[in-house]
C-alpha cells in the first residue's frame, strides 16, 4: 500500500508522518498521534464520537482520511483545556449540568458545542439540538447536555444562566 | 443511638456529600477532557489486531474454508477457524444458560454474520484485508426465523450437535428446535377463572428484536505470558469477576492467574455481560503468537452478533369482571433465543423474572408458560436496560390492562386503579410467587394525575376527536398511561445464581491512617457514576467526606469478588454491601473511641462525623482521629488498622415502581408524532443522588422512545439481518427525543440495609408500553384495539390506512 506524507498542526503542535493514503484521520489520530480522546463508534459517519473540528469546520474524523487533512489545524477534546491547564468552560459546564454519563460521546459532543457556539454564541434549545443532531448519546437523553450548551454560552456572553423551559 | 440534629452536625453533614445530595461526579474531571480511558485507548508492546471474517448466510453447511489468500496479505500473521480451536478443544463454549455455542463455525452456520475465521495482522487494516481474502463454500439448507415455524413438525433441524437429546439444561425438550418450557402458577386454578370469566381479552403482543447498543462496541486486548504461564483480558466487560472465572472453566488455566480488567466503559446496557467469541478467539490468537491480541468489533457486528435482546411473542389473557376486577392472568411466551441459548440470566431462570408479569396488579391466580426455541438468528437474549426479561412482560401487562380497559369501557387509569396491590397489602405474595418489598401504588399514580392534569388531557382529547370526526383537524391525540413494577437487585442466593456462583456483591473499604478511604467493589460502572454515589453512601455511614474516598472497580486483582453491574442490582447488592462494610468499620471505630474517651461504648453516641459522650457532646472523637488512633493505639486485644470487607447476599428483590403519562399527537397522514409532554414518577426507595437518577431516568427513557417507536432488528424470510447499522437502526438524535419531566415518591425498600431499590432500568421499563399506550389510545376510539411496536411513521401511516382514515 502507498504512504504519502502528511503535515498537520494538531492541538497547535506541528505533526508529520508518512501514512498510507486509506488510513483514516481517526486512525491516524489515535493509533499514530496517541490522541485517542475521540472516540469510534461507527465508522460510518453516524454517531459523531468521533467529531473534531478541523479548520473552523466540524469533521467526523472516521470520514475523511489523513491525507485529506494536509496542512489543516485539528482540534479536539484534548485541545480543549487553556495552556495553563485551566478547563474551557464547555467542559466546566459538561459536569456542572450532568451532561454526560459513560463519556464515551462526550469529547465529540463537545468539540461540536464549541463549534456551534462560535456559529450561534445565543441559541435557542431547538437550535442547540438541530445543531447536535450528528452526535449520538445512549445514556443522557441530551437534555442535560443541551442545559450544559445553554450554560456554557450563557457563560460566555457574560449573562445570567436561566434553564429555559424548552 | 443517633443524635439530634444540631445547626452543627447539619452544617457538617452538608460537607461530607453524603447521600441524597447532588454531588458532582468524580468522572467527569477525566471524561471531559479526552482522558477516559477505554479499552481501545490502551495500547500493549508487539499489540496485534483480530478481525473476523462472517457467514453471508443464515442457514449453511460449509463444504469449505480456504484461508491461503488470507495468509498470503501483507501483515497477516494467522487465520483461526473451528479446526484449530479444536486442538485446545475451545471450537464450542458452554453459555451461561446452560447451552454450548460455536466460537467459530464448525461444519455449519447458523445465522447471518456468524463468525467463522479469525486473522490475526499487525494492523487492523491488515486484518480487515485478511478477513475479506478468506474463501468460505458454502450448502445452502432451509432458513427458519419465525419461532412459531420453528416448532412446525417438519421444520428444518437447526442444532444438529443436540437433535437428538431429549432433555436441555432446563428440563423435557419437545422438538429439536425446543430449548425449554417453563411454567410458574396455577394452571388449574387460572383455566377455572377464565372459565369463569365474565369478560376476558387475548391478545399476542410481540416485543421486537432490539439491540441495546452503546456508543463503545465490544471490544477486548488479551495478553499471554507465556514465562509465567499468566493471561491478562482487558475488556468492555460488565462482571469482570463472571468472566474470569469462565474464562477457568473453559480454559483450564488456573484463575489466580487470569487477571481481568475492566477499563471505562463506553455504555453497556446489557449488552457486555455475555462472553463472545470475539474474547476467546483473541486468547487464543495470544497463545498462539506469543503476542497481546486485540478485538474491537464494528457497529454491524455489534448489531447483528454480540446479544439481541426481547423477541417475545407473548399471548396475554386477561380475566375480569364486568365492573372491572381482574381475576385472573394468563400468559404464554414463544422466546425466540436465536441459534445458540446465549441468555444472561441467572442460571435457574431461563426466561428470567417474566413472573413479575402480574406487575402492580392484585390478580388472584396467574399462569405463565414460556417455550424457548432456536432460529437462524444471533444468539444473546440479554437483558436490554432492564431486570431480566422484565420489559418485555412490563409490556405485556400494561397493554393488556389498557386493552381489557379499552373493552370494558372504563378509563385505563381508573382500572389500573382499582386494581392496584393496595399500600397495607405489602409486603405482597403475587400469584406467580414473587414477593413485593413495599409500595404505594395509588398515592404515585395520583400525583402523576395531579401533575398532568389528566382529567383535562382527555377532556381536551375527547374535543379533538370530535373536531377529527366533523373533518376539522387531521391531527389525533393519544394520553398514554404506564404503571410498572420492576423486580431487580438479583439476587438472594436462595434462587439466584449464576454458573453455581451466588448473585452477592462485595465491598472492601480500608481507611488510611489519615482518614482517606479506598472502596472497591464488584460491582462496575458503565456510566452510571459508582465512583461517585459509592463514596457518597461510605461518606454517610462513616462521616468521611466524599472527596477524601476514591473508588474502584473492575480489576479482579484487586476488587472483591462481585457479580457486576446489570440488572438494577449494583444499589440494592453492592451498595447493601457497601453500607455493611462500613458499618463494620463504623463498630470497631466506636470501641476505639470508647478506650480513648474511657467510657463505655453504650455511653457514645454518633454525631455526623464522630463519636462523643452521652450528655457530654464536647467530649468526643472524630472519624479522622479514630482512623489514626487505628493505627497506633487500639484498645488492648484488639487488632489494629481499620479496614472491613461485606459480601452482601440480599434477603430479598427490590421492586422499584412508577406512573407514567405521556401526551402524544400524531398526524394520520404521515404518521408522524409528537410527543408533546412526558411525564415520569419514579420510586427507587431512597435516593442517593438525586441529580444522577434524573439523568438516569432521562436515559432510560429516550432509549424506551427509540424501541418504541422505532427499533427493530428485522431478519428477512431468508434470514438477512436487516436493520443492523446506523442507517437503518433507530437512535434517537436530540431533535427527535422528547422534554422529559421527571418526578418521584419515596418509599424505601424495608430490608435494604439504606432503602434503596435501584433506578436505572426503571425508565426503560415504564416507558416502553406508555409510549406503545400513547399510540394504541389515540386510534383507540376509532376502533382499533391493538397496535403492534415499534411506532415509526411508516407504520403508523399504515395504521390510518388501513382504519380507512386516508379515502
Amino acid at each position: 500500500m502507498s504512504k504519502s506524507n502528511v503535515s498537520m498542526k494538531v492541538n497547535g503542535k506541528a505533526v508529520s508522518a508518512e501514512v498510507e493514503s486509506r488510513v483514516l484521520l481517526i486512525h491516524y489520530l489515535r493509533e499514530n498521534l496517541g490522541v485517542t480522546g475521540p472516540h469510534i463508534g461507527c465508522e460510518t459517519t453516524h454517531c459523531g464520537a468521533c467529531t473534531v473540528d478541523l479548520d473552523g469546520k466540524s469533521v467526523k474524523s472516521c470520514t475523511i482520511f489523513a491525507v485529506q487533512a494536509e496542512g489543516a489545524e485539528v482540534l479536539t477534546i484534548e485541545g480543549m483545556a487553556a495552556a495553563d491547564g485551566k478547563l474551557h468552560v464547555l467542559q466546566e459546564a459538561f459536569r456542572e449540568m450532568h451532561g454526560l454519563q459513560c463519556g464515551y460521546c462526550t469529547p465529540g459532543m463537545i468539540v461540536r458545542a464549541h463549534r456551534l457556539l462560535q456559529e450561534n454564541p445565543a441559541p435557542t434549545d431547538a437550535e442547540i439540538r438541530m445543531g447536535i443532531s450528528g452526535n449520538l448519546c445512549r445514556c443522557t437523553g441530551y437534555q442535560n447536555i443541551v442545559k450544559a450548551i445553554q450554560y456554557a454560552a450563557a457563560k460566555i456572553n457574560g449573562v445570567e444562566y436561566k434553564e429555559a423551559a424548552e | 443511638m443517633n443524635a439530634p440534629a444540631s445547626p452543627s452536625s447539619l452544617e457538617r453533614a452538608e460537607k461530607l456529600q453524603g447521600m441524597g445530595c447532588k454531588r458532582k461526579r468524580v468522572e467527569d474531571v477525566r471524561f471531559t477532557q479526552g482522558r477516559g480511558n477505554y479499552v481501545d485507548d490502551i495500547k500493549l508492546p508487539g499489540m496485534l489486531h483480530g478481525d473476523f471474517h462472517r457467514s453471508s448466510h443464515a442457514h449453511a453447511r460449509i463444504l469449505k474454508i480456504d484461508t491461503s489468500k488470507a495468509k498470503a496479505v501483507p501483515g497477516v500473521l494467522a487465520v483461526l477457524t473451528a479446526e484449530d480451536l479444536k486442538g485446545v478443544n475451545l471450537a464450542w463454549m458452554p453459555t451461561l444458560a446452560g447451552d454450548v455455542q460455536m466460537v467459530l463455525a464448525d461444519g455449519k452456520v447458523l445465522f447471518q454474520n456468524q463468525e467463522i475465521a479469525f486473522v490475526v495482522a499487525t494492523d487492523r487494516y491488515a486484518a480487515a484485508d485478511g478477513a475479506d481474502m478468506v474463501e468460505v463454500e458454502y450448502e445452502d439448507l432451509p432458513v427458519v426465523v419465525d419461532p412459531f415455524k420453528a416448532m412446525d413438525a417438519d421444520a428444518p433441524v437447526l442444532r444438529e450437535d443436540i437433535k437428538d437429546k431429549k432433555d436441555g439444561a432446563h428440563g423435557p425438550r419437545k422438538h429439536p428446535n425446543h430449548i425449554f418450557n417453563w411454567q410458574v402458577g396455577d394452571k388449574d386454578l387460572t383455566d377455572a377463572a377464565f372459565f369463569k370469566a365474565e369478560v376476558a381479552t387475548k391478545d399476542l403482543l410481540v416485543y421486537q428484536r432490539v439491540h441495546p447498543c452503546p456508543l463503545e462496541t465490544c471490544q477486548c486486548l488479551v495478553s499471554f505470558d507465556k514465562i509465567k504461564g499468566e493471561i491478562t483480558i482487558y475488556g468492555t466487560f460488565q462482571a469482570p469477576h463472571v468472566i474470569r472465572t469462565v474464562v477457568a472453566l473453559i480454559s483450564g488455566l488456573p484463575e489466580h492467574k487470569i487477571h481481568v480488567i475492566s477499563p471505562d466503559i463506553g455504555g453497556g446496557f446489557g449488552n457486555k455481560v455475555g462472553a463472545y467469541p470475539g474474547y476467546i478467539c483473541s486468547a487464543v490468537a495470544s497463545i498462539v503468537t506469543g503476542l497481546p491480541v486485540k478485538w474491537v468489533e464494528d457497529r454491524i457486528e455489534n448489531l447483528s452478533t454480540t446479544s439481541f435482546a426481547r423477541d417475545y411473542h407473548m399471548t396475554t389473557e386477561i380475566a375480569a369482571t364486568r365492573d372491572g376486577r381482574v381475576t385472573g392472568l394468563r400468559v404464554h411466551i414463544m422466546a425466540d433465543h436465536g441459534a445458540f441459548d446465549a441468555c444472561a440470566d441467572p442460571s435457574k431462570w431461563p426466561a428470567g423474572f417474566s413472573n413479575i408479569v402480574t406487575g402492580s396488579y392484585d390478580f388472584p391466580v396467574a399462569h405463565l408458560s414460556v417455550d424457548g426455541v432456536y432460529t437462524n438468528k444471533a444468539p444473546g437474549g440479554v437483558a436490554y436496560r432492564c431486570s431480566f426479561r422484565v420489559t418485555e412482560v412490563a409490556y405485556a401487562i400494561e397493554r393488556a390492562m389498557d386493552i381489557m380497559a379499552q373493552k370494558l369501557g372504563m378509563d385505563p387509569v381508573e382500572f389500573r386503579m382499582k386494581n392496584f396491590i393496595k399500600r397495607e397489602q405489602f409486603p405482597y405474595q403475587s400469584a406467580l410467587g414473587w414477593e413485593y418489598d413495599s409500595g404505594d401504588y395509588h398515592t404515585a399514580m395520583q400525583k402523576a394525575l395531579d401533575a398532568t392534569g389528566y382529567a383535562e388531557l382527555r377532556e381536551e382529547q375527547k374535543a379533538k376527536q370530535e373536531a377529527f370526526r366533523r373533518g376539522e383537524t387531521r391531527q389525533l391525540m393519544g394520553v398514554g398511561v404506564a404503571f410498572f413494577t420492576e423486580i431487580v437487585g438479583a439476587g438472594p442466593s436462595k434462587n439466584c445464581d449464576i454458573l453455581g456462583i451466588a448473585m452477592f456483591d462485595s465491598a472492601e473499604i480500608r481507611i488510611h491512617p489519615t482518614g482517606r478511604v479506598l472502596g472497591r467493589m464488584g460491582s462496575k460502572s458503565q456510566g452510571q457514576g459508582h465512583e461517585t454515589t459509592w463514596a457518597q453512601i461510605i461518606a454517610t455511614e462513616i462521616g468521611i467526606p466524599a472527596d477524601d474516598i476514591a473508588i474502584e472497580e473492575g480489576n479482579t486483582d484487586t476488587a472483591p469478588y462481585g457479580l457486576g453491574t446489570y440488572g438494577s442490582r449494583s444499589t440494592p447488592v453492592a451498595g447493601a454491601a457497601i453500607a455493611m462494610a462500613a458499618r463494620k468499620i463504623k463498630a470497631k471505630a466506636q470501641m476505639i473511641a470508647a478506650f480513648m474517651l474511657e467510657v463505655h461504648e453504650g455511653d457514645l453516641e454518633w454525631d455526623v462525623d464522630r463519636f462523643r459522650v452521652k450528655g457530654n457532646p464536647e467530649q468526643f472523637k472524630t472519624m479522622s482521629q479514630l482512623a489514626w488512633a487505628a493505627y497506633n493505639k487500639v484498645p488492648p486485644g484488639m487488632e489494629p488498622g481499620l479496614e472491613a470487607v461485606s459480601y452482601y447476599d440480599p434477603p430479598n428483590m427490590t421492586y422499584p415502581f412508577g406512573a407514567y403519562i405521556c401526551v402524544m399527537d400524531i398526524d394520520v397522514d404521515t404518521g408522524v408524532h409528537k410527543v408533546r409532554r412526558f411525564y415520569a414518577l419514579d420510586d427507587c426507595g431512597t435516593r442517593i443522588n438525586p441529580m444522577i437518577i434524573e439523568g438516569q431516568v432521562h436515559g432510560g427513557l429516550t432509549e424506551g422512545y427509540g424501541i418504541a417507536m422505532g427499533q427493530e432488528i428485522f431478519y428477512d424470510a431468508d434470514g438477512n439481518v436487516k436493520g443492523a447499522s446506523f442507517m437503518d437502526y433507530f437512535l434517537p438524535t436530540a431533535v427527535e427525543t422528547p422534554h422529559w419531566e421527571t418526578d418521584y415518591t419515596v418509599t424505601p425498600s424495608p430490608h435494604h440495609p439504606i432503602g434503596a431499590k435501584g433506578v436505572g432500568e426503571s425508565p426503560n421499563v415504564g416507558s416502553v408500553p406508555c409510549f406503545a399506550n400513547a399510540v394504541n389510545d389515540a386510534f383507540k376510539f376509532l376502533g382499533s384495539t391493538h397496535i403492534a411496536m415499534p411506532h415509526d411513521a411508516y407504520r403508523v401511516w399504515q395504521v390510518a390506512e388501513n382504519l380507512g382514515l386516508h379515502a
